[in-house]
């Protein structure tokens, strides 16, 4: 396959997400090669996203979210290169109880890195507006438990577009039932970044995309056209998200989008079911096909990013 | 004439029997009651007396909750199953949503 591909042979390429191609990108051109999974990496570094894994989730198609989260745990500890973190995208609990975060804590230890991140998501603060999740996991966080760290010259951004959820557009009052970032967190966000030269490969990670998939659903985020032109003039920008339970890939200019598989249920492709929510009636033998864990690897030249998607089997 | 008038009970008769077999369920016995199921309030607008008691039930694998717009009332995380009822004594238009899926929206008017 050639490193130059031109754009329709880029979206033919998209339906190999998850079958081994590595999606690398260089000042906003993508381009892809084959991927020998397991491969050692020569230079860089890489980290692992997991998302949605729904402790406390007990019905069909998954009524062992913690043994499929702990199997993503043990993919993780199994790859060649031991990723320098992992990245959580959100609903790491089912019902923001208190033992179904223990229950996640518990399991992550488990990872052979150095340290996991978390945003959460709409699962994790609905009771409480986000409370017992700081406790636990807000630690070293900014405002409501946005945050921002540098590793190896990547600018990493965690926002939360979870909490304050407004109604959506069918009350007549207004609101679009989406993701919510909220002016403060955009303030914070723009002098954030505010320092950072353009040549630096900027990370974004959030429960919801932070692109609209299906404003029937609520699948987007208000203000992430803002969020957005913060980073315009960063050569390389990737936004990892959960929350949809499958893959989708998104490129504009120089963006790169892409959700994560979850580690208990898979959703439904928006337009090919009635409502959101788990899809019920997946075979036990086919369900781990449909969960995952994200690889993402930066090479440390050239800005760029690859992004590997996997399945626990 | 006559022959039209049957036809329409005919119509009218297949239609419910329709109704009944596409919900799977026959219809509620408590007009007071919003059913969450599918991501979605049903009805999605209830029109009810001053002092009514809407109960609202769970029969989605998704917890939900019916949450106020303005925050005046809501329910705690209905699971599966859950119920949840309040009382509506004063007339107005009651616009709520369910927190975690805030695209699902829906309306109380108390007359």
């Amino acid at each position: 396959m050639s490193n130059n591909l031109p754009r329709r042979s880029f979206l033919k390429c998209m339906a190999w997400a998850g079958t081994g191609v590595v999606w690398a990108m260089n000042g906003g051109v993508l381009s892809s090669s084959e991927l020998v999974l397991g491969a050692k990496r020569k230079s860089g570094f890489n980290f692992v996203q997991i998302s949605d894994s729904h402790i406390g989730f007990n019905k069909d198609p998954n009524h062992e979210v913690t043994r499929t989260l702990q199997e993503a745990v043990d993919k993780i500890n199994a790859l060649e290169d031991a990723p320098a973190f992992v990245i959580h995208t959100g609903d790491i609990t089912h019902l923001s109880r208190a033992e179904e975060f223990d229950t996640a804590a518990q399991v992550l230890k488990g990872v052979k890195t150095s340290r996991v991140f978390y945003v959460p998501g709409e699962h994790d603060v609905f009771t409480d507006d986000g409370q017992l999740y700081r406790e636990r996991f807000g630690g070293g966080t900014q405002g409501l438990g946005w945050q921002s760290f540098d590793y190896q010259g990547v600018h990493f951004i965690g926002l939360i577009n979870v909490l304050n959820l407004k109604q959506g557009s069918g009350t007549g009052l207004g609101g679009s039932g989406f993701g919510q970032l909220g002016q403060e967190q955009l303030a914070w966000m723009k002098n954030d970044v505010k320092g950072l030269s353009s040549s630096t490969p900027v990370v974004v990670f959030a429960h919801i995309p932070l692109w609209t998939i299906s404003a029937e659903w609520g699948w987007g985020t208000d203000e992430s056209e803002q969020a957005l032109s913060l980073l315009k003039r960063f050569g390389s920008v990737t936004v990892l998200n959960g929350h949809v339970h499958q893959i989708l890939q998104k490129v504009e200019g120089n963006v790169v989008f892409h959700t994560a598989r979850s580690t208990a249920f898979p959703q439904p492709v928006p337009g090919t079911a009635p409502a959101p929510g788990p899809i019920k009636d997946v075979p036990a033998e086919k369900l781990r096909s449909m969960l995952g864990l994200t690889d993402v690897g930066y090479v440390g030249s050239g800005n760029q990013l690859a992004v590997v998607d996997s399945t626990l089997v | 004439m006559l022959n039209r008038s049957r036809l329409k009970l005919a119509l009218i008769l297949t239609l419910a029997i329709c109704a009944v077999a596409v919900t799977g369920r026959t219809p509620v016995a408590n007009p007071n009651e919003v059913v969450i199921a599918n991501f979605s309030f049903e009805p999605a607008t209830l029109t009810v007396k001053a002092g009514t008691t809407v109960t609202w039930v769970n029969h989605d694998d998704e917890p939900h909750t019916a949450t106020a717009t303005d925050k005046r009332f809501s329910s705690k995380t209905l699971d599966t199953g859950d119920r949840f009822s309040q009382e509506f004594n004063a007339p107005g238009v009651y616009n709520y949503y369910c927190a975690l899926h805030p695209h699902m929206t829906g309306k109380i008017i108390v007359k």
